[in-house]
Formats: structure tokens, C-alpha cells, sequence
């Protein structure tokens, strides 16, 4: 797991290599281990690197055996064995055990298409002197980033937007389009990133830039299937079972490849418990642990933490995590993130990679992508019930469903049934919508931008997050079932968009630690398209064949427990006793107004309504958190950006 | 009950509206408008508990009620006249 950075401009000079150092040393803590960079012609390609496979003889960038293909490489590929052995037998001469190799020469026989042979999680960057042609590829899912941007004279790319800041000329704004897309989707919609002309290239995407033109193309898509054909037969779910249980049994042992140790988060939830599971069955005699608690018991899952631990016997290390550590590690988790926040879950994971490199452990496997895939959010029963309802408005009984899904939330569980019914949006004319699953978050989300200034307001008239979200869907979107396509929204925008970017690599990173996610295996998350959704979720059992595959691997405690999503204190960090001084600093009247993005009167009475302890729901505790977020994003990265190792 | 309105409309508008009263009448439905969400729904029958002094049985929970400035004011005035709080009652709720 590395860093990578570059550009391509007119001829290289002396000065050339000082940028590309100074790119570099905005990414550093990406790869702490070592520093490469070469220029050739009109390409800088730089690397600061976590050494994890080949320690000895991986360093980069890298070429191939006539120094016609240059690599950068951040990722993993976690099949290289198998592809170097292939590789060899086709003549081809590897002269290191890496895996960064296998991609190199895979290119030179495949081209562009050599991406469709790997199994793994990265960004790289190709450039090829014969025919001074960058390729750029970000894996399918998007664990892995990869940023880019092109200004007159230079097309700039790096793992990090703060390292495109350092080029020279590169300017820094924020992009208001992508405020009014997070405080909507909370995230942005790819390319578009936090920041004006910064683009990301989207996950499954690969780019060619030749003479300054940028050309990027979709490589692979989640492949879902029109709706369910009857089931056929009664062997179908053992056999179904079956495959799964291979299949995580293989993407697991495929993500313990490395020549540093590996470890595994555990959130006392069923994903991670298996995952731990799998990596003790599968090698590891006694598996490192990591795991973050909260002082607040209603969120804190220590108790099914410590049962997954006895059962497997596993080495466990736990970090408590107060308001306070939140408020206080939030801003540099700001800086890593990169964007406004909604939520402050980045904050804790951020604290508990810390504890993961403070043990010396660079790599962890965690189970994100079970959820997106095999049917684990409350989303998903969510869309059940509510089409379940709207078939018949004044039903009654229906209403109570929804009751039973949100036990942990009083404000679902003392409403009448009227009140459900337009909280959940249970209007013939919302099942209409390509987005009826989500509707609901979205629109309670978008009560934040009630909080923008006038101006911001007026900039924003006339765009519509939606219909931009709606352009970019797939043709056959229309054709799938109200769960089919919330699985789509949740695993092709929210995953890279948040979970994997701002709860995962960005955290993660911020400590030097990679994280391994066998659920985002290719060949799983193409085995859970064309899983009839029935086996997802029986009814509103979530993760219905996922817990069959796990009977023997969990304890039973975690196996039947219901499903408890990731939650942090979010409001409540920053109004605290004792909370950091620059809360006050940043939500200041006087300070809004300067910066012009919220209305300092809407704040101030947020604000308020916070400070007496009446910011309780979801729209409010999203505002503060994304009111703090913004400022500190502008702040850190169009105010007061620095040069930072 | 314009006395009571205004409570109203003063609590809605800071607790909800964040303190921007644009676009909101005494007739603006507030599902229909997004005004409140279900977390908004708990606070709004906490404030009629505290400033009011009303309490509301499950039936009572309804959008006739509670989906408006207007409806809300004829909501509290029915309640405070069923509970026999005569007008020095209900300024002495206003004033609190």
C-alpha cells in the first residue's frame, strides 16, 4: 500500500524533481517505508511506499525488462502468484517477487485489458516512452483512490488531492456543486470531487492521456441481473451456500498474502467476525485483533466484541473512544478525508488504525462490502416495508414493520401511523421514483442546505443532485426490482464514496495501515449481482445466506444478534465539556461570515439548539457535523494550505 | 390565538427552519414542505408538554392536529379550553 504522484508536461527540468518531492511529501504518511521517483521525457512519476510485499526488491517506480514501461502502484494485487507464474511461462522475466511486476508485463501482453486479469485494490499509473501514452486504472470498487487534473501545459495525478495542491499553478476551490451533492448523497458524484477542476476517476474506470487529452472509460460494472427467475429447485440455496463459503474461503487466503504480518479489525458484527474467522481456518495461528469501543453504551459493542475474541481465541487490543478523541482527531480527519463529513464515524476508525500501527501492524482485513453486497443494510428492508405499504396506504398492520426494523430509535417507535407514512414517504408518486429506496434519507439529509448562505443559495438555483445522479445510471437500472436498485446506489456511489474513502483508505492511511476487504473480492461481489435477492434477505432477514455460510465460524451470540449498524456520537463530540476551543473558533459569527459558505444566522441558532442539548435527530446532527466539516475543509485546504509531510 | 400562533410559529421557525421563516404561513403543511422529520415530531410535542402543559393521547397524533401553524394553535386552543384553563391560564402558558 503506497502513495503515488505525477505529471506529464512540457520537458523535465531540475525544478521538475522538487515538485514532484514536495507532491510526495503531502502523501507521505501513505508510505512511510520509501520514496522513489523518476523522470523521464515529459513524465514525473513518484511513489512513497508501504513495504508489504517484496520488501527487498518492490521499490518504485518500476520498469519493465527494456525500460520501455514505467509503473507507479498503489494496491495490492492479490493474485499475482498465480499471474507471474503465467507470466513466466509466456517468457516474460520477472526480476522481483512483486506484485507491481505482474501488472507491468500483464500490460505489455494485454494493454488496457490486463485490468480485467487482476484480483485486488488499486491505482496505477503506466507511462509508455514509445508512444508517450499515460494509462491510469482505479479497481473495480474503489478501495483505492486516484485524482487527477489538467492545467495548461501539465496533466497532474495523485493518490491524495493535497499532493495535486502542491503542483505549481494547480488552484484551490471548493467545488459548491459537490456541497450541495454531500449534503445530499454524502459523497460526490464521481468524477466530481470537494474541490473545483480536481476530478477522481470513478472505481471500475480506466484513462488514457495522450498530448494532454484525457480519455476515461467504464471497465467493469456491477452486474446485476433483471428480476429474479423462479427459484429452481430445492438443492438452489446449498448450492448457492456452498459457492459462497468457497469463495470467501479463497478471497480471504488470497488477502493474507503479504510478507508483513496481517491483523483484522473486529466490530462485534457478524462481517468482521467472519472474515477473523476465516483468516485463523485459513493460516494464521493465533490472529491479531483490533477493535474501537465507545464510552457511550448505546453504541459501544464491546459485549460481542469480546464473544467473537473467546471463540476464536484470538490476541485482541481495543481502543476506547470519547466525545472528546472525536472532536479532537476530527480536523485531521478532515484533512484526510477530504471533503465535508456528514457523520463523524471516520473519526473512530481514524483512532483505531492508530492503535493498529502503534502494535507495528500495517495490514488488516475488516469485513466492509458484506452489507453493499449480500443484503445487510436496513435500507434494504426498508425498501421492503416500505413498497410492502404503499401497496396498501391505510393499512394498519404495515406501519408496524417499519416500528420493528428502527428498535434502537424512539422517534420511529412513538409515531402514529400517519406520521410514518410521510416520514417514509408511502405516496404512490414516490414509488415512481428511480430512488424511491432512498428518498427518505436524502431528503432529510437535505435539510442541510438550509444552512448555506444566500450566495451559495443563488449559486446552487437551478441544480439538481438527483437528476445528475439520475444521467448517470445505468440503461438496464430501470429494469430492476426497488432492491435491486438501492443495492446499486448504496455499492456503486456510497461505498467508494464514503465507506471505502472516508471510513476506510483515507483513515486508514492516515496511520500507514492498509486494509483488506475479502467481501470486495471481484468474483463475490459478481457472484451477490446474480444472487437472487430472496437468498440476500428471507423476509427481513438480512444477510439471510451469508449467516448460513457463517454457522460454525461465529459465535452464536453475533450470529443471531440483530443487525446493529456503525454509529458514532456525532453533535455531542463537539459540545461536550471540554470540547476543543476551535469548535467556538470555527462556528463564530464573525467567522461565517467572513467565509461565506453558511448563513451565520441559521448556525447560530443551530448552535444554540446544540448548546442546550435539543440537537437529538438525524438532520440536525448531520448539520453540525457538516457545517464543522466544511469550515475546516476550507480552512485547511483554500485558506491556509501548507506545505505538510 | 393569534398569542398562540405566534409561540407556535417562533418555536417551528427556531428549532426547525433554523431561524428562516421564508415561505412559511400559518397554512404551510410542514410534511408536505419537509418542516418536520420524526426526531421534529418528538420536540414539537415536548415543547406543547412544557410551554402548554398538553399532553396527547396516541389518536391525537395526527397531521389534522399538527401539520400546521393554524392547525396546531386550534389543536392547543381545544386543549387548553377542555382542560378549563381560562385566559389568565393561558398567558400565564404564553408568558412562560
Amino acid at each position: 500500500m503506497c502513495g503515488i504522484a505525477g505529471f506529464l508536461t512540457d520537458g523535465i527540468g531540475p525544478s521538475h524533481a522538487a515538485v514532484l518531492r514536495a507532491m510526495l511529501r503531502k502523501i507521505r504518511h501513505r508510505g512511510p517505508d520509501e520514496t522513489g521517483l523518476h523522470l523521464i521525457g515529459p513524465a514525473a512519476l513518484g511513489h512513497t511506499r508501504l513495504s508489504i510485499i517484496d520488501v527487498a526488491g518492490g521499490a518504485q517506480p518500476m520498469h519493465n525488462e527494456d525500460d520501455s514501461l514505467w509503473i507507479v502502484f498503489n494496491g495490492e494485487i492479490f493474485n499475482y502468484v498465480e499471474l507471474g507464474a503465467e507470466l513466466l511461462a509466456r517468457g516474460h522475466a520477472l526480476l522481483t517477487r512483486s506484485d507491481t511486476e505482474v501488472i507491468l508485463h500483464l500490460f505489455e501482453e494485454l494493454g488496457e485489458d490486463c485490468v480485467s486479469r487482476l484480483n485486488g485494490q488499486w491505482a496505477f499509473a503506466i507511462w509508455n516512452t514509445r508512444n508517450r501514452t499515460l494509462f491510469l486504472s482505479r479497481d473495480r470498487l474503489g478501495v483505492r483512490p486516484l485524482f487527477y487534473t489538467s492545467i495548461p501545459g501539465a496533466f497532474v495525478f495523485a493518490s491524495e488531492v493535497k499532493a495535486l495542491f502542491a503542483y505549481p499553478g494547480v488552484d484551490r476551490g471548493l467545488d459548491l456543486r459537490a456541497l450541495d451533492e454531500i449534503f445530499t448523497f454524502w459523497h460526490t458524484l464521481p468524477p466530481r470531487t470537494a474541490f473545483q477542476r480536481i476530478s477522481e476517476l470513478p472505481p471500475g474506470h480506466s484513462a488514457w492521456v495522450t498530448n494532454g487529452h484525457v480519455s476515461v472509460k467504464s471497465y467493469w460494472d456491477l452486474p446485476y441481473a433483471p428480476p429474479e427467475a423462479p427459484s429452481n429447485g430445492a438443492g438452489e440455496e446449498d448450492r448457492y451456500a456452498e459457492e459462497l463459503s468457497s469463495l470467501l474461503e479463497d478471497a480471504t487466503r488470497l488477502r493474507l498474502r503479504s510478507d508483513v504480518p496481517v491483523g483484522a479489525y473486529l466490530s462485534g458484527g457478524l462481517d468482521s467476525s467472519i472474515i477473523a474467522s476465516l483468516a485463523q481456518r485459513t493460516g494464521i495461528a493465533r490472529l491479531r485483533t483490533f477493535s474501537v469501543r465507545f464510552e457511550d453504551n448505546e453504541l459501544d459493542e464491546g459485549a460481542f466484541q469480546n464473544d467473537t475474541v473467546r471463540f476464536l481465541e484470538t490476541d485482541h487490543q481495543h481502543v476506547r473512544c470519547s466525545n472528546r478523541d472525536i472532536a479532537r482527531v476530527f480536523p485531521d480527519v478532515v484533512w484526510h478525508a477530504e471533503k465535508p463529513l456528514v457523520r463523524t464515524g471516520p473519526a473512530p476508525l481514524q483512532i483505531l488504525s492508530g492503535l493498529v500501527r502503534e502494535n507495528g501492524y500495517k495490514v488488516v482485513l475488516t469485513g466492509e462490502g458484506a452489507d453493499e453486497m449480500l443484503g445487510g443494510y436496513d435500507i434494504f428492508k426498508e425498501v421492503k416495508i416500505r413498497a410492502f405499504w404503499a401497496a396498501h396506504p391505510d393499512s394498519r398492520l404495515r406501519p408496524l414493520l417499519l416500528k420493528r426494523l428502527y428498535p434502537y430509535l424512539p422517534q420511529i417507535q412513538s409515531q402514529q401511523p400517519a406520521y410514518l407514512r410521510a416520514f417514509f414517504h408511502i405516496d404512490p408518486a414516490d414509488t415512481c421514483s428511480p430512488f424511491f429506496s432512498h428518498l427518505p434519507r436524502w431528503r432529510v439529509t437535505s435539510k442541510l442546505k438550509s444552512l448555506l448562505s444566500p450566495a451559495v443559495t443563488a449559486e446552487l438555483a437551478g441544480y439538481d443532485s438527483l437528476a445528475a445522479l439520475e444521467a448517470m445510471l445505468p440503461a438496464a437500472y430501470s429494469g430492476w426490482d426497488p432492491f435491486t436498485r438501492a443495492q446499486y446506489l448504496e455499492a456503486r456511489y456510497l461505498l467508494p464514496g464514503y465507506i471505502l474513502s472516508s471510513q476506510g483508505d483515507r483513515v486508514a492511511m492516515a496511520h500507514s495501515v492498509e486494509g483488506r476487504f475479502p467481501f470486495l473480492d471481484h468474483r463475490i461481489a459478481e457472484f451477490a449481482a446474480r444472487l437472487p435477492a430472496r437468498l440476500k434477505m428471507k423476509a427481513l432477514n438480512e444477510k439471510y445466506l451469508l449467516k448460513r455460510c457463517a454457522r460454525r465460524l461465529v459465535p452464536e451470540s453475533v450470529l443471531k444478534r440483530p443487525k446493529q449498524p456503525y454509529r458514532a456520537p456525532d453533535a455531542r463530540s463537539f459540545f461536550c465539556a471540554a470540547a476543543p476551543d476551535y469548535v467556538d473558533e470555527l462556528l463564530s459569527p464573525a467567522r461565517l461570515r467572513k467565509d461565506g459558505i453558511f448563513n451565520p444566522d441559521a448556525v447560530q441558532k443551530l448552535v444554540e439548539k446544540a448548546r442546550r442539548g435539543g440537537v437529538t435527530g438525524a438532520a440536525d446532527n448531520m448539520a453540525v457535523v457538516g457545517v464543522i466539516s466544511t469550515e475546516l475543509l476550507d480552512d485547511k485546504f483554500i485558506k491556509s494550505f501548507t506545505a505538510r509531510s | 390565538m393569534a398569542q398562540i400562533e405566534e409561540t407556535l410559529r417562533s418555536f417551528v421557525i427556531d428549532n426547525f427552519l433554523f431561524g428562516k421563516s421564508d415561505g412559511l404561513s400559518d397554512h404551510t403543511s410542514f410534511i408536505a414542505h419537509g418542516v418536520i422529520d420524526s426526531t421534529g415530531m418528538l420536540e414539537l410535542i415536548g415543547f406543547l408538554g412544557t410551554q402548554f402543559g398538553i399532553t396527547l393521547s396516541d389518536e391525537e397524533i395526527v397531521p389534522e392536529n399538527l401539520d400546521s401553524i393554524r392547525q396546531l394553535a386550534r389543536f392547543v386552543e381545544r386543549k387548553l379550553s377542555e382542560n378549563n384553563m381560562g385566559a389568565e391560564s393561558c398567558m400565564q402558558a404564553l408568558s412562560n
